[in-house]
This record gives structure tokens, C-alpha cells and sequence, in this order.
């Protein structure tokens, strides 16, 4: 999937010089002036090999998934997929309601009010980012239990005795699922609403204002258009995390799609017909790409028009109730997606403090962090490769290699890990079997015998949100900009390296943040492919879950939490920095 | 890993960063493990196997995949043992070609012959019995058959976990093989207007569901109630395993329905006598008493008495029915709980 708050991201005018540069590339329009491309074979051919390298795991469960006989389709259609269909769809159909309506109107109470604390929820308003949806989904399990606190509470006021006094909605349900999906995903909508509102949504709405429009009709006919393709972003990505969640629908007992594909692979016996359901989650995923396509098609009509007026916007001072009332409410999904599972996770860990300090978690932790940080730094490295070179080269098939690079991302991680385990340890015994027969030694299974399989499987899975990111910041810079270095005697590559990567640092860091978090709190597929000894913060927290004490896993969860809140926040503070520097 | 001088040269050449991470998983004294199982749930078992033989254990935990990675790993794969719950997973890694057969005249004589494959591509090291979970203070009965599972009485007082979990589908489909599929669907129907909500969690919830009030009865696995009984760590544990009985629900032969905990000696394992070493001490008195001790599970070794809290539940008679029929229903106990919906819960 692609990310497109970077799109929004205006260029950074970091003194005079930038400020200039940024001043005639948005001046410049890279329709108007066609030049011709320069070709480059070697970069595209290497480019193309990489897109293909990212769309193996996929291929192979292709393969996997033509190689089966179909016999599991009557049972499937008679007795599955009705249900499984209906309750993915109904899922992702709350989950995007959701968590545009919290994104879009937590971004709009932060930008366009002031009132008690605003400062601090615009930033505590990503923390929900940190916390994974299978931490989540159990918080909330606890936290609307019987024996949780809310239930509790209820007796108390009203003097139930036992649960057959009263009626509490369950949790364990698809609507819950939905709820607890959207409690932790929403900061996607929010952090590219927040930035379009931010930038390009102020000065428009001071025009329409200045005309007679009223805020309420200012927000709903002018600045809601505009955000419209970031939201449909956020959302597109919201989606692709709630099509691929296995750990909450399973907890909650929810039989969504990504649970049959489990289901048909391991209670019957049936990888084959496991592959073919994803497969059909594929074409779902695709449908959604060419929805979020659509909703964007007149994205460069308002892009890359950053105001230039070096004042502030003004945010409209709130009297009376609504200065408590909209912190309360702001405050809400803070609460829901992060506020509960630091609570319950909080509570647990607080019995078991020596585990701080022990030897499990620190070394869990030191190889979450350099996964993740080694992952965040190869996706990164690999989205400004392709990015790059398809500017170069303009090619459709160059295009289509880097859009379907995306799709891996929407896949359950275990099965994509499982494609991925196929492709690696073919390529570690054919390398074994070449070394064997003309070198006289075994290099026995390089990849898959180490930690590299996890993090070829993690930049392979979250390289599209890095795409994406870079993308949308990319797409904001006019070609004629490195075209204009270059016809000032630079080559490809230092035009890209002196003038392009300055201009995207903002892209680049949401990128790098965004699949940092991702894969410390990647479980799937580093379950799959780790080697001997090799445990990250989500593999200890679920093997303590899954034998039925998750208590034991606190610590660990709350250190993910941590370890994902602080990049999160630091970024989420840069973005604001930036937007309202070039305000 | 048993790299040369020049493997390892080439391997931290370019790959420096693989080679940091990769562990020594193939040295000399080493049995390296796949297990479905936790390493804490076998830890203990294994530092008593450490500490007798001088064999070092290498764990790696799989929730699912495990056969496949051992057979994409090919020739090449560090497996040595491969250990799991369920018979149906062991048969399963049979079939699948990741075992290898183990004739070893101690380990026959030690397990008793329904407990492993006769060729010996695995080996049952432990039992547990499916049994009742029932109230304590609301639940009178002191026998509950499998059958009456079904019975109207217990409309909205039965709790259970997903029927498409390893520790149902086994017993669904050791019911298909006692009273046919179509009586077994039949019960499920029944089983499934009595459920008091969706099936969810793990077997210890139920207990919890019971001491809530939220169900009068639950089916689960018998050690669990001995760990939360002897959980000194969760207070709120204990009182779930104290707010319930053990009863021994039975077939109409009068007997249980238990599954097996195993291991498999993996097709190309690398150490194999170690490996070997292993199977023979899992097998051994002294794994046997860890088990029964530490996990609260039923020992197979003929004779030999589980732990006194697992005692206080009552004596179990174990199902004779063949392991490996309970294996092969498993696809079919797997559609009929879909085709049940057993786990929509009791409103649908």
C-alpha cells in the first residue's frame, strides 16, 4: 500500500537557499515543459529485478495456490466464504467508518480550535500507533470481561449480582473486533488529514471565510474535499492492516477471511486450498487499490500549492462547555486505543518488574530494534531506488512492477512468510548444491538458518508503505527539478542525491518511522522464519500468550508499546514543525 | 553453525549481518528442536535432559508452518526432534514426509505400544484428558457423558473454546468414530444450542467464565486446571481452578477421550543420535515424573502416577480407541464444525 502524507508534506525551506530552490520548482510545472527522459538501462533492469524480488513470496503462493485441485471449494462455498466474506467486508466497513470519522475530526478539532491541552492530545493522538492489534485485542478482552473493570463498575452502580442480571455487549464480536481495529489504526487518518488541513486546508477556508461561509460549511464543502484523497489514504492503509489482522479477529473469535485461509491450511490439511482463499483476498485488496486510485484522481489539482503567507493560522478560542467538552472527546480514541492496553498490560507488568532486566527481553529487544531498524533502513533504501528509477525511465512496466510490490502488504503475514520461506530456501540449497559441487564446501541455509530471512520477510511485507511514503513526496516534486540540475552539468545520480534527497527528508523519515513500527510489531512472519534462538518482542509476548498466560508477556508488550511510541511521537512532532514552518 | 574457515569467510563477506545473528545450532553436543509447543512448557523437561546427558537443546517455536519449513529447508534442515501436541499434528508431519522412523528396543519398551507409531515415526510422551469443567457450586452431577453435552438441561450453560481448535477437533472427530457422522452432527447441534456464548479463548477462560456465573459447565484439558490450581503468581487463576470439578465425561465404552503430547525424530536431522538420545529420555522415568509434575499432565508410562493434584480429579480411563482414527477424522470433525457453525456461538 502507499502512504500519501508525505504528499502533503510541503518542502522543507530550510534557509534561503532551499527556499529559493522550492520557489521555482513550484513555480515550474513538469507537464508543461515536456523533456525528454533519459534512458537507463542498467538502473531499470536492476529496478525491475528488485520489484520482481519483492513479488516472489506472492508468486509462490501463486504457485502453491494452481497447484491444488479445488476440492476444497464445496465446503468452502457451502459452509465458509458466505460468512467469511460478509463478516470481512462488514469489518472493513466499520473499521473505515470508524476511524475516518475519529482521524478526520480529531485532525480538524487540533488544527482548527484551541482549548485546554491541545498542544499535548495533538501529539498523544498517534500514540495508539504503538500499540499492535493483537496486544489490543486482548486489553480490551480484559478490559470488557466479566471480571474487567467496566462490568465491575456496572455492577456496582445498578447492584447486579451475576451476568445473567444484565446485558453488556460483547467484545468478542465482529463489531468489537471492528472497534478495537479502529481504536489502534485511526492515527493513519489522522496523521495525513491533519497535515492537508494543516497546509493547504488553512488558506483556502480563510478565502472561503472572508466570502461569508460559515465554519460548519467552510469544513464541509471546502476543507473536506480537499482532505478527501489523504483520508481515502489513511484509509486505504487502515484496510490493508484490518484485511491482514490475524491476532484480534482470532482472539475475538471472528472468522474473516484471513481466518479461513488458516483454517483450510492447518485444521484440514489444505495449503493449497489456504493460498487460493489469499489469493482471492488479493482481488479484494485489488479492488480496493482501484477505489483509493479513483478517489485521487484530481490529486494534482491541489497539490503542491502551499501557502507562502508567513502568518499563523488562527484557531478559534472555545468558551464556555465545549473548552472541556472537545478535550474530553478528543481524548476518547487516546484512551480506547492506547489508554486501555497500557492499563491492562500496565497492571500486569507492574507484578512482574523484575523482568525489566532480564535476559529474555533484553535480547528480545535488541533484536526487535535492530530488525526493525535494519528493515526500516532497506525499505527505505529499496522505495527511493524504485521511485527513482521509474522517474527515470517512465516505463509502464517499470509502473506496474513497483504498484504490485505493494500488494504483499495486505496479505496475512504468516502466509506471506510461508511464500517468501519457499522462495529463500530454494535460493539457500541451490546456492548449497553450486558451492557443494564446485567450491567443495556447504554454505548450508544462509538465509533461512539466519535472522536474515525475518528481515528480507519484513522489508518484503512493509517495503509498499515506504513506497508509498517516498511516492507522495516525490510526486510533489516537479520533474523539471532534477532536469534543471542536470542541465547544469550534474549527473542522474548526483541530481538525485544533491537535490532530490534533501527535498524528500520529511517523506523519507515518515517512511523509515512508519515501517520501524510496523515491524517491531511484526509477529506472523517472524514466527515463521526466525532461526535457533532468535526471539523479538512479539515472538516472546506470544509465546507467553498462547500458552494461555499473556500475563507473563507484559513487560515485553509494554516494552513494543515503548519501543514504537518513541519514533511515532518524535515523528508526528516533525510533521506539525515542518507544516507550520511554511506557513 | 559448523562452518569451515572459508564458509565462514564467505558467509561474513557479504552477509556480515546474517552470520552475527546466526547461532550455533549446528555444534557438536546439540539437539536442535522444532516444537509447536512453548519453550516454557518443555523447558523443564529439557534442562533435566541437559543435565543428565550433557546434550545441549537448541528451541525454535513455530505456531504454524512448522512441517513446511522443515520440508523447505530440504537436506539442509537443522531439525532434529520435532515435538507437538495432538496426534493429529504428529501424523500429519508423518504424512507429509518430515519424520523419519526410530526402531529403539528402549523406547519400545518403555511406551506402551498404543502411544506410538509402530514404525516409529512418533511417539506419545504425554496424555491429557478432554474432560468437564463443572461449577462447583451450581453443578450437582457427579458424571456428565459426552452425550449429554447435547441435552436440553444444559441449554445456555456450556462454555468452550473454537471447535475448530487441535483439542476439539480431536474429540469431535473420536465422537465421529464412536457414533458415526451423522449422530455426531447431530450432537453438535445440540452441543451448540447449549453454548452459553460464542466459543472464544483459550480452556482457562472457560474455568473463568464458570467462576463468573457466565456457564454452569465447559470443556477443557485436564492439566490446565492443575496449573491454575497451583498458580501462585495470578490469584485470580487459582480461584478459577478452584471454583471448578474435574469430571470425567465418557463415551458409551465407559472411557475418556485423551490426546497425546509427542515428539518425531525429523526426516534429515542432523545429530541424529542425540535426537535419539532425546526421544529415549522423554520416554525415561524421570521425563515422565517432570511432566507429570511440572505440567500436570498424565504420564504414559505405564504405572506411574500423575501429580497429586491431577490424582484429586478422580481416576481417568483412557479411550482405547487407535490414536491415528482420531488423526484421520480430524478434516472431517473440521467441516462439520463449519457446517454446524458450532463457533457462531448459540443465537445462529
Amino acid at each position: 500500500m502507499r502512504r500519501h502524507k508525505g504528499r502533503e508534506v510541503p518542502l522543507p525551506t530550510t534557509g534561503g537557499a532551499g527556499s529559493g530552490v522550492a520557489d521555482v520548482a513550484s513555480a515550474a510545472n513538469a507537464r508543461a515543459l515536456p523533456v525528454k527522459r533519459l534512458r537507463h538501462p542498467l538502473i531499470g533492469t536492476l529496478a525491475l529485478a528488485v520489484g520482481v524480488i519483492v513479488i516472489l513470496p506472492v508468486l509462490s503462493l501463486a504457485f502453491v495456490a494452481l497447484s491444488g485441485t479445488g476440492e476444497d471449494w464445496p465446503h468452502l462455498i457451502a459452509n465458509v466464504l458466505p460468512g467469511a466474506v460478509s463478516t470481512t467486508l462488514a469489518l472493513l466497513a466499520m473499521v473505515a467508518a470508524l476511524t475516518s470519522v475519529a482521524g478526520v475530526a480529531c485532525a480538524w478539532a487540533v488544527v482548527a480550535y484551541d482549548f485546554p491541552f491541545r498542544r499535548i492530545l495533538s501529539w498523544a493522538l498517534v500514540l495508539p500507533l504503538a500499540v499492535p492489534p493483537y496486544l489490543a485485542a486482548y486489553a480490551f478482552g480484559e478490559f470488557f470481561h466479566y471480571q474487567g473493570p467496566v462490568q465491575g463498575l456496572v455492577r456496582e452502580i445498578f447492584g447486579f449480582q451475576t451476568i445473567r442480571d444484565y446485558w453488556f455487549p460483547d467484545i468478542r464480536s465482529t463489531w468489537g473486533t471492528a472497534f478495537v481495529l479502529a481504536s489502534v489504526l485511526y492515527p493513519y487518518v489522522y496523521l495525513t488529514t491533519r497535515i492537508v488541513f494543516l497546509m493547504q486546508g488553512r488558506n483556502i477556508a480563510d478565502v472561503a471565510r472572508t466570502l461569508g461561509a460559515s465554519p460548519a460549511r467552510v469544513f464541509w464543502r471546502v476543507l473536506l474535499p480537499v482532505a478527501r484523497p489523504a483520508i481515502v489514504a489513511g484509509v486505504a492503509l487502515v484496510l490493508m492492516e484490518t484485511i491482514n489482522d490475524i491476532g484480534a479477529a482470532e482472539y475475538f473469535g471472528v472468522r474473516t477471511l484471513t481466518v479461513a485461509v488458516y483454517t483450510t491450511w492447518l485444521n484440514r490439511g489444505s495449503l493449497e486450498g489456504g493460498a487460493q482463499i489469499a489469493l482471492l483476498m488479493l482481488v479484494l485488496v485489488l479492488l480496493l487499490l482501484v477505489a483509493e486510485q479513483w478517489a485521487r484522481r484530481r490529486q494534482r489539482f491541489h497539490s503542491g500549492r502551499g501557502t507562502h503567507l508567513k502568518v499563523h493560522p488562527p484557531r478559534t478560542a472555545l468558551k464556555g462547555w465545549r473548552r472541556v467538552a472537545l478535550p474530553a472527546a478528543v481524548s476518547l480514541p487516546i484512551l480506547s486505543g492506547f489508554g486501555v492496553p497500557i492499563t491492562i498490560f500496565g497492571q500486569y507488568a507492574s507484578r512482574r518488574l523484575e523482568q525489566f532486566v532480564s535476559p529474555d527481553v533484553a535480547s528480545a529487544f535488541l533484536n526487535s530494534l535492530m530488525t526493525a531498524s535494519l528493515t526500516a533502513t532497506l525499505t527505505v533504501v529499496i522505495a527511493l531506488f524504485l521511485l527513482n528509477a521509474q522517474r527515470l525511465s517512465k516505463g509502464r512496466v517499470m509502473a506496474a512492477t513497483v504498484r504490485l510490490a505493494s500488494v504483499g502488504y495486505a496479505l496475512p503475514g504468516g502466509i506471506l512468510g510461508l511464500g517468501l520461506l519457499f522462495v529463500l530456501a530454494r535460493f539457500d540449497n541451490s546456492l548449497d548444491a553450486f558451492a557443494r559441487a564446485w567450491l567443495g564446501f556447504s554454505t548450508g541455509l544462509l538465509l533461512t538458518g539466519s535472522a536474515a530471512a525475518v528481515i528480507i520477510a519484513c522489508t518484503i511485507r512493509f517495503v509498499a508503505l515506504a513506497e508509498g511514503a517516498v511516492r507522495s513526496g516525490m510526486e510533489k516534486l516537479p520533474g523539471s527539478l532534477d532536469e534543471a540540475a542536470r542541465s547544469l552539468g550534474k549527473t542522474p545520480a548526483q541530481s538525485a542525491t544533491s537535490v532530490l534527497l534533501p527535498l524528500l527528508k520529511p517523506a523519507i523519515l515518515t517512511a523509515a518511522v512508519l515501517v520501524f513500527v510496523d515491524t517491531v510489531k511484526e509477529l506472523s512472519a517472524t514466527i515463521l522464519l526466525r532461526p535457533f534462538g532468535f526471539s523479538t518482542l512479539a515472538t516472546h509476548v506470544y509465546e507467553n500468550a498462547s500458552r494461555g498466560v499473556p500475563e507473563e508477556g507484559a513487560v515485553a508488550a509494554i516494552v513494543i508499546i515503548v519501543t514504537a511510541m518513541v519514533p511515532v511521537v518524535l515523528l508526528s512532532g516533525a510533521l506539525v514543525r515542518d507544516a507550520e514552518a511554511s506557513l | 553453525m559448523k562452518f569451515g574457515n572459508a564458509r565462514s569467510a564467505l558467509a561474513g563477506g557479504a552477509l556480515a549481518i546474517a552470520a552475527l545473528f546466526t547461532t550455533s545450532a549446528l555444534a557438536d553436543g546439540v539437539v536442535n528442536i522444532y516444537t509447536y509447543r512453548q519453550p516454557d512448557l518443555i523447558k523443564p523437561v529439557l534442562d533435566a535432559f541437559t543435565a543428565e546427558t550433557g546434550v545441549k537443546t537448541e528451541v525454535l517455536f513455530l505456531d504454524k508452518g512448522l512441517e513446511e519449513r522443515i520440508l523447505a529447508e530440504g537436506a539442509n534442515s537443522p531439525a532434529d526432534v520435532i515435538m507437538t501436541v495432538d496426534i493429529a499434528r504428529l501424523t500429519s508431519a508423518q504424512s507429509k514426509g518430515v519424520t523419519q522412523p526410530v526402531v529403539d528396543e528402549e523406547v519400545n519398551k518403555l511406551l506402551p505400544a498404543e502411544y506410538r507409531d509402530p514404525e516409529g515415526n512418533w511417539f506419545g510422551v504425554t496424555k491429557r484428558a478432554r474432560v468437564i469443567y463443572a461449577s462447583k457450586d451450581r453443578v450437582k452431577d457427579t458424571a456428565i457423558t459426552y452425550a449429554d453435552l447435547a441435552d436440553p438441561k444444559w441449554k445456555g450453560k456450556i462454555c468452550m473454546r473454537s471447535g475448530q481448535h487441535d483439542y476439539n477437533l480431536a474429540l469431535f472427530s473420536a465422537a465421529i468414530a464412536h457414533w458415526g457422522s451423522e449422530k455426531t452432527e447431530e450432537w453438535m447441534k445440540g452441543l451448540k444450542a447449549n453454548l452459553a456464548k460464542k466459543p472464544d479463548g483459550g480452556d482457562r477462560p472457560q474455568a473463568g467464565a464458570i467462576a463468573a456465573g457466565e456457564c454452569d459447565i465447559a470443556i477443557g484439558n485436564t492439566y490446565y486446571v492443575g496449573l491454575m490450581r497451583n498458580n501462585e503468581k495470578d490469584p485470580k487463576e487459582k480461584e478459577w481452578g478452584n471454583a471448578i470439578n474435574v469430571l470425567f465425561p465418557t463415551f458409551e465404552n465407559g472411557l475418556t477421550h485423551v490426546n497425546i503430547s509427542g515428539a518425531a525424530l525429523a526426516k534429515n536431522a542432523p545429530n541424529r543420535d542425540n535426537a535419539v538420545k532425546l526421544i529415549r529420555f522423554l520416554a525415561s522415568h524421570k521425563a515422565q515424573q517432570v511432566y507429570a509434575e511440572k505440567n500436570y499432565e498424565y504420564p504414559v508410562e505405564p504405572g506411574l502416577e500423575p501429580s497429586e493434584t491431577v490424582k484429586a480429579f478422580g481416576e481417568l480411563k483412557a479411550d482405547t480407541l487407535p490414536l491415528v482414527d482420531i488423526a484421520k477424522g480430524r478434516k472431517a470433525a473440521s467441516e462439520m464444525v463449519d457446517r454446524v457453525g458450532l463457533d457462531d456461538g448459540p443465537s445462529s
